[in-house]
């Protein structure tokens, strides 16, 4: 277990994009652990690519990732899998798995060539069910739940896979108000209690400042990093679009449609 | 309910289902011999006229052997390329193995007639139409694994693997145009499919390449287990996307190749028998899939085979026609059933 006052992830300079077109640049920030972090920007600014390098799906353009003191690239696949989760936007291909199977898979870093579960494997798919309601669905068939309990369960397999980092691609997309507010309330229980680091990228600015604690602006210059309310007094939220058509509300802490 | 269900009962049932089904088979053929004389010939006894032992022991049990070799081997290799491919419709002749093996088979059966030179060498033994129907499809199957290497995308490949078996049946077919009657009758009769006709040596042989391609894929069981989530979810979980993707194909080649090679190419088997196996065992986990899809396959092959062998009659029907009689309504079985097909 990391300490809790040392960094568990450590992005320098960073740049990302695709072969050599950079989507984003000068990115920097640290993270500890128990910390809950948002990444907001508007549509195409680099959210996912950032997300999916750090993941390690592809290759960064320059910079450096530190993990747990050791630069990204530097982990075999099977390494990683003990440091970093993840929660894509692409649905399971099949969804012909029972919701306990599909947490059960979270477990593979750590089992035999045969992946057989062990007493503890086993322990930690139960509290991963527990932690995310899914006690009453455990049997269930992944392609019988509906978009917010399908979520849960995804987040509940990166839970049992028990790494210092987790990575989630909007969490909230196709939810409701309150199944958005549920999974995120579910996360920064998981970061809080568990001391998870926990980063995500998201278009619900207004509950990320409010459950967060910490936030990354991709907007395309500076990026800026830090506390929610720091962000809100130095009035960065207000450049994140590019028109005057939405205005930030610092006293809100929400977007307004300009009259 | 325990963790992970060992579906203990449905697996003796099959193994009961098997051996019935083994002896069914085994005691139905052109010649009439009574059950109670086939137990006993089994069994050791003497029995009543030398002609039915030989027949049991040196022509019946192997083509038994065979056809449990060809269902286990083919519907192995049909979950394989399904969860591969995270497509139901997979089967193992998607990679373009099957087309490879008729286009071997195609050159040596029906080539002579354009390549005179050859034309001495036309001493057509099943050994020679095995080696050149394996020969076909591991080329096939090579350049699809150099294409493999470079493609990053698995559904690219499953659609190139179906554009190589348009360009080899072309290409059969082109030779079929221009071969003579008796060329094409025997390539005709050779994908008609066949469990017969294998010697002691290339059951043996078969055997074996059908124990490789099994061996390779219970080493990726957990590899297949966690491509049920997709590519990038097995990357995150430790799973080396190139390597374990190599070692399915080849566990693929080596099961479809090998027993088109030998038997011809058995159609719909592969696909069809992992569908029937889960409407049994109704979990995903590869652990329980691969033995009871084996097992399903065998007994389905065995019982076709009793079906294409008419009572006491000497006429075989092509097995192909009655595995595609049984295979196709199952998969519209499925769909309307399920409207959606899940694997």
């Amino acid at each position: 277990m990391a300490k809790v006052d040392e960094n568990i992830l450590s992005i320098k300079d960073l740049a990302i994009g695709y072969d050599s077109r950079v989507v984003a640049e000068h990115i920097n920030f640290d993270l500890k652990a128990g910390m809950l972090c948002g990444i907001v920007g508007i549509n195409g600014i680099g959210k996912s690519t950032l997300l999916r390098t750090l993941g390690g799906f592809q290759p960064k353009i320059s910079g450096d990732i530190i993990l747990n003191h050791k630069n990204l690239k530097d982990y075999t696949a099977s390494n990683l899998s003990k440091e970093l989760s993840v929660v894509l936007t692409e649905q399971p291909a099949s969804k012909n798995l029972t919701v306990q199977e599909l947490i059960a898979l979270g477990r593979q870093p750590y089992t035999n060539w045969l992946g057989s579960l062990t007493e503890l494997d086993k322990e930690q798919i139960r509290s991963s069910v527990a932690a995310f309601l899914l006690e009453d669905l455990k049997h269930r068939k992944c392609h019988e739940l509906s978009d917010g309990q399908m979520q849960r369960v995804l987040v509940a397999r990166a839970m049992a896979q028990d790494t210092s980092i987790i990575l989630l691609d909007e969490p909230t997309t196709h939810l409701d108000l309150y199944h958005k507010v549920q999974i995120l309330k579910m996360l920064q229980e998981l970061a809080h209690n568990k001391h998870k680091t926990i980063l995500f990228t998201t278009h619900e600015i207004e509950l990320a400042i409010q459950l967060c604690d910490r936030i990354l602006i991709l907007d395309g210059k500076d990026q800026p990093f830090g506390d929610p309310c720091k962000l809100i007094e130095k009035q960065h939220f207000d450049r994140l679009f590019p028109s005057e058509m939405v205005k930030f509300d610092a006293k809100t802490g929400t977007y307004k449609v300009s009259k | 309910m325990p963790f992970t269900r060992t579906y203990r009962i449905s697996f003796l049932l099959l193994l009961v289902a098997l051996l019935c089904s083994s002896l069914l088979n085994i005691s139905s053929g052109s010649v009439s011999i009574p059950f109670a004389d086939v137990l006993s010939i089994l069994l050791g006894k003497l029995p009543k006229t030398d002609s039915w032992e030989y027949i049991i022991w040196n022509y019946r049990i192997p083509k038994a052997f065979t056809s449990i070799l060809v269902g286990a081997g083919l519907s192995l290799s049909g979950l394989l390329m399904q969860t591969l491919f995270r497509n139901p419709l997979a089967g193992p002749f998607v990679l373009g193995i099957s087309s490879g093996a008729s286009l071997g088979a195609a050159l040596l059966l029906m080539g002579s007639t354009f390549l005179t030179g050859f034309a001495t060498f036309s001493f057509l033994s099943d050994v020679s139409l095995a080696i050149a129907a394996s020969i076909g499809s591991f080329l096939v199957l090579f350049v699809v694994m150099l294409v493999a290497q470079r493609v990053k995308d698995t559904m690219a490949l499953l659609i190139i693997g179906l554009m190589f078996g348009s360009i080899t049946s072309a290409i059969v077919s082109v030779l079929a145009y221009f071969s003579s009657a008796e060329d094409l009758q025997r390539f005709i009769f050779w994908s008609f499919g066949s469990v017969g006709n294998l010697s002691i040596d290339q059951l043996l042989l078969l055997g074996t390449i059908v124990a490789m391609g099994v061996l390779l894929s219970v080493r990726s069981i957990k590899s297949l287990n966690a491509f049920l989530l997709g590519e990038n979810y097995a990357q995150s979980l430790g799973v080396s996307l190139k390597k374990s993707r190599l070692t399915i194909i080849i566990s693929t080649g080596l099961l479809a190749g090998g027993i088109t090679a030998f038997a011809g190419p058995i159609a719909f088997v592969g696909l069809a028998v992992p569908h029937l196996t889960r409407q049994i065992f109704d979990t995903m986990e590869h652990k329980v899939l691969i033995p009871a899809v084996m097992l399903y396959g065998a007994i389905l092959m065995l019982l076709c085979d009793t079906l294409a062998q008419l009572p006491n009659s000497a006429s075989v029907l092509p097995i192909n026609a009655i595995t595609s009689l049984v295979g196709a309504p199952v998969v519209i079985w499925i769909l309307v059933r399920k409207r959606k097909m899940m694997f």
